[in-house]
This record gives structure tokens, sequence and C-alpha cells, in this order.
């Protein structure tokens, strides 16, 4: 089995980055965790606009969301951040993290008294950590231990030609050693029940896609019942991806389905939930790149690979985005931003087989510390809480 | 007139995806198959490889992905003026 090296977390995880979260429970304690995080090495705010004012499966979905990010073995330890008044309390949120073994520590911006002292408290404990996260070092780890997050965004024509189906070959690698691998969005894998029914590991793993694929539709119709489209704006296929050339969101699942490879599906797993056990999940995310991307790194996944079409610069903060194009002519424009480009399948100069090998290693490379495009120059727009039902 | 490459996916599609920006005219080619676009046709656009009949399914990756608004020439571009697909609508027409 292949290795790659990456931290080595108490409860057996694998992180393939060693920061420190620092993560506010409600937004109003966003700029203190900024403040925080901006003093320490190594250190990363995840502000939001959550946290209070929310209810039941809503409210219970921000809670999972955040646990999931602090969780996430990319993060070697965490500090929460709550003001002291709002529904997610930040000592409950720390406990859901501490489950992990790794160092987490939690304080009220109340209890404190304001901003200055609960940044003060704040900085000495990420502090603390930082200092206890340099002493670590890289260790192999097998392929069995990698969350690979699958997502396109920006998609044109050459994604489903070649941009997913090399990486799905990448995928089926991974899965084969027995690592683990997030397919999602599920708007966008409307019309691909037929081909899900084949990949399904067993008949009650079947129900379950139908039924988050189903309830996905039945959402699209409550929300836009009453709302007249023009045909351009029909459902799910965004400017970009018409003029990429793709028609309908049924042609943009088709594409989109051949990222996960050739593997059965063993399981679904919700929104920024941690899988029990290993292979291929079906993520039950909807939403944008960022509410998908999130509830990929929630549920634990150390890399994601995210195919584009007509590029796309986003990242996430603490957790390498690969970008691969199927586009020769958007890597040349966008190459500042693109990590690998499989249009040289469609270019006639490498084979699929090839692109998919490639886009492997450079999956290992990038676990063991080669930085993405997007993690060199800083990019972290992928962040952002999916809201229950909503998207 | 020049010839253009193209790519059809699955044995058995109607449509083809063409490999680079095609002028009205040009010949669209995969293996042993040539089709003369009947209009401008950009790159990964898709173009019709037979004469279809009004609501035929349009078939790319051996799959449904929409349905055929109108009657439909051979060497046409199938694209949203002309497809239409029965999932994820989003509000009424």
């Amino acid at each position: 089995m292949d290795q790659m090296l990456g931290y080595r977390r108490p409860n057996g995880t694998f992180g393939v980055r060693n920061h420190i979260a620092v993560i506010p429970s409600v937004f109003c304690a966003n700029h203190t965790a900024k403040l925080v995080a901006s003093q320490v090495q190594g250190a990363i705010a995840f502000p939001h606009i959550n946290g209070c004012g929310q209810h039941g499966k809503d409210l219970q979905q921000t809670i999972d969301t955040l646990a999931g990010i602090g969780r996430n073995p990319n993060f070697g330890a965490v500090l929460v951040i709550g003001l002291g008044c709002e529904r997610v309390h930040a000592k409950d949120l720390a406990a859901l993290i501490a489950e992990t073994g790794k160092p987490v520590e939690y304080l009220n911006i109340q209890e404190k008294g304001g901003t200055l002292k609960a940044v003060e408290a704040g900085v000495r404990i990420a502090r603390e950590f930082a200092f206890q996260l340099s002493l670590q070092q890289r260790e192999p780890f097998p392929v069995s231990k990698l969350i690979l997050g699958l997502k396109c965004g920006g998609t044109d024509a050459t994604s489903g030609i070649a941009a997913n189906p090399a990486l799905g070959l990448a995928v089926d690698r991974i899965v084969e050693q027995g690592g683990t691998a997030f397919l999602s969005e599920l708007a966008e894998l409307l019309g691909t029940e037929h081909i899900m029914k084949r990949r399904a590991a067993t008949p009650e793993v079947y129900e379950q896609i139908s039924a988050v694929l189903s309830h996905t539709e039945d959402v699209l119709e409550r929300m836009t019942k009453d709302y007249v489209r023009t045909s351009e704006q029909a459902a799910l296929v965004t400017p970009g991806n018409f003029d990429g050339g793709v028609s309908s969101v049924s042609e943009k699942a088709l594409g989109g389905i051949h990222k996960s490879g050739s593997c059965k599906f063993v399981g679904v797993v919700g929104y920024a939930e941690q899988p029990k056990g290993t292979g291929l999940y079906l993520m039950a995310a909807a939403g944008d790149d960022s509410d998908i991307a999130t509830s990929l790194v929630a549920g634990g996944a150390q890399i994601i690979a995210f195919t584009t079409g007509r590029g796309t610069p986003t990242g996430f903060p603490g957790v390498p985005v690969l970008k691969i194009t199927g586009n020769s002519k958007t890597y040349r424009n966008m190459e500042d931003d693109m990590d690998y480009n499989a249009g040289r399948v469609m270019d006639g100069e490498i084979t699929l087989e090839q692109a998919g090998q490639e886009i492997y290693q450079e999956v290992l490379k990038i676990a063991g510390g080669k930085p993405t495009k997007a993690e060199v120059l800083g990019h972290d727009e992928l962040f952002s809480i999916g809201r229950y039902d909503c998207f | 007139m020049s010839e253009k490459r193209m790519l059809i996916l699955a044995p058995g599609d109607n449509v083809g995806v063409l490999l680079e920006d095609a002028k009205k005219g040009d010949v669209a080619v995969y293996q042993n198959t040539r089709v003369t676009c009947l209009e401008d046709i950009q790159f990964c656009h898709k173009i019709a490889l037979s004469d279809l009949p009004r609501h035929t399914d349009f078939i790319k990756y051996g799959e449904i992905i929409g349905y055929a608004l109108r009657d439909i020439k051979k060497g046409e571009w199938i694209h949203t003026h002309n497809l239409d697909d029965v999932r994820g609508r989003e509000g009424k027409l």
C-alpha cells in the first residue's frame, strides 16, 4: 500500500497540515477569533454568520459543522471562542472536539471581560498550542487513512470528458487501497439514479441514496414553485456551465458522477457527518461550492480534489484544495490557480489513464506537504456553513 | 471548410462533442464518423449526429441528457435553445 507523510493524531487519524483552528462558536466572536489567530503562527480563524437564532436541525447542522472542522485531523489543536449567551456553547463545542484527544481549550468573551482580555487569553492559549505542534514531525501513514473530498465548480463540458474521469481513476486507486472518498453535490446528481442503483453496494444503500436525491428535488421544488424562470435560469446550471457547453442538469450530473470513479458506494453520510467506516460514500450536502466544501472538511476530508472547466481560484483554510481542469485554455489562462491540466487528454497528448495516475501522485505529494496553488496564494473562500434544507 | 476534431463518448450516442471551435460548413470528424456543421459550434459544444424528430432523447455518455424541443437536423448545434431536461427544474417557464 502507498504511504504519505502526515501528522498523527491521538485518535489514529492523520493530518496533512498542522494548523491551530480558532473557532468562534457564534458570529459575535468572529472578530475576537480573527485577532487571536492573527497573532499566532499557524493559527487560522473560522469566522461565520451562525451560532445563534437557529433552531432544531438547522442549529444542529451548525454544531455538527463547527465540531467537524475542529475534529478534522489537519488541525492539531483547537481554541473555541464563544461570547457567553449564544445557542452554540463554546464549552459544549470544545467537548465535542476534545473527543478526538487533540488539545482543545475554550473561552467566553463575557467571562473574560471583553475583547482585549479575551484576545490576550486566547493568544496565550494558541501560543502554547503553537509550541506543542512545532515539536511534531511528519510520519508515514497509509492511503487507507486518507479521506479525499470530491468537488467541482465552474463546470464546462471538459469536466465530464477529461477532468472528472481522470480524477475518478485516482479515486479508484485510493478506495481500492482502503481509503475513503466523499462524492457530494446532491443537486448535481439528479438524473444519475439509475447509475447509482448499479453502484450502490447494497439495496439498502441505494434506498438511502434515492431518498436523499428525491428530498433534494422536493426542496428545490418547494423553494422555487412560485418563481418564474427564464430558460437561462433553468435549474442548477450556471451561465458559465451553459457557455461551456453543458445544456442540462442531467448532462452536468452525468459528467460529474465520473469523479467518483467506479467503486461501489458503501454508504450515505449526512451534512458534516464523519463516516464510521472507509470506502466511497455519498455525502448528503447541497448548495454552493463553499457549503459543500465545508461539509467535506467537517466530515474529515484532509484534501479536496476540485475539478473546474472554466477556472476558479478558491481554497479552504487549512485544507489543500487541488484544482484540476480539463480545459487546456483555462489552464493557460489561469495557470497561477490551476494545479493540474487534464486538458492534455482532450488535446490527445496523454491518455486518461496517465492523467489519473498523475493526479493520484499529485494527491500523495500534496498530502506530504506540497502546497496547492490556492494555499500558496492564501485562498480561503470555501468555509461557509450550509443551512439546513436551504441551497 | 476544414476538418475539426470531435468526440463521441459512448456507442449509441446521438450527439458528439466538438474538440475545436467549428464554423458552418466545417466537418466534425471522429474515427469513421463525419458530420458537416450546419452552423458555428464552439469548443466543447454538442452536434447532432443524425436527424432527430421532436421529443427524441439526446444521448451522451450513453445516457439521456435531455430531449429535443423540435425536429433536429444532422449537423445542428445542440444546446438550451433546442434541448430541455425534465430533471431539477426551477419554477415554471
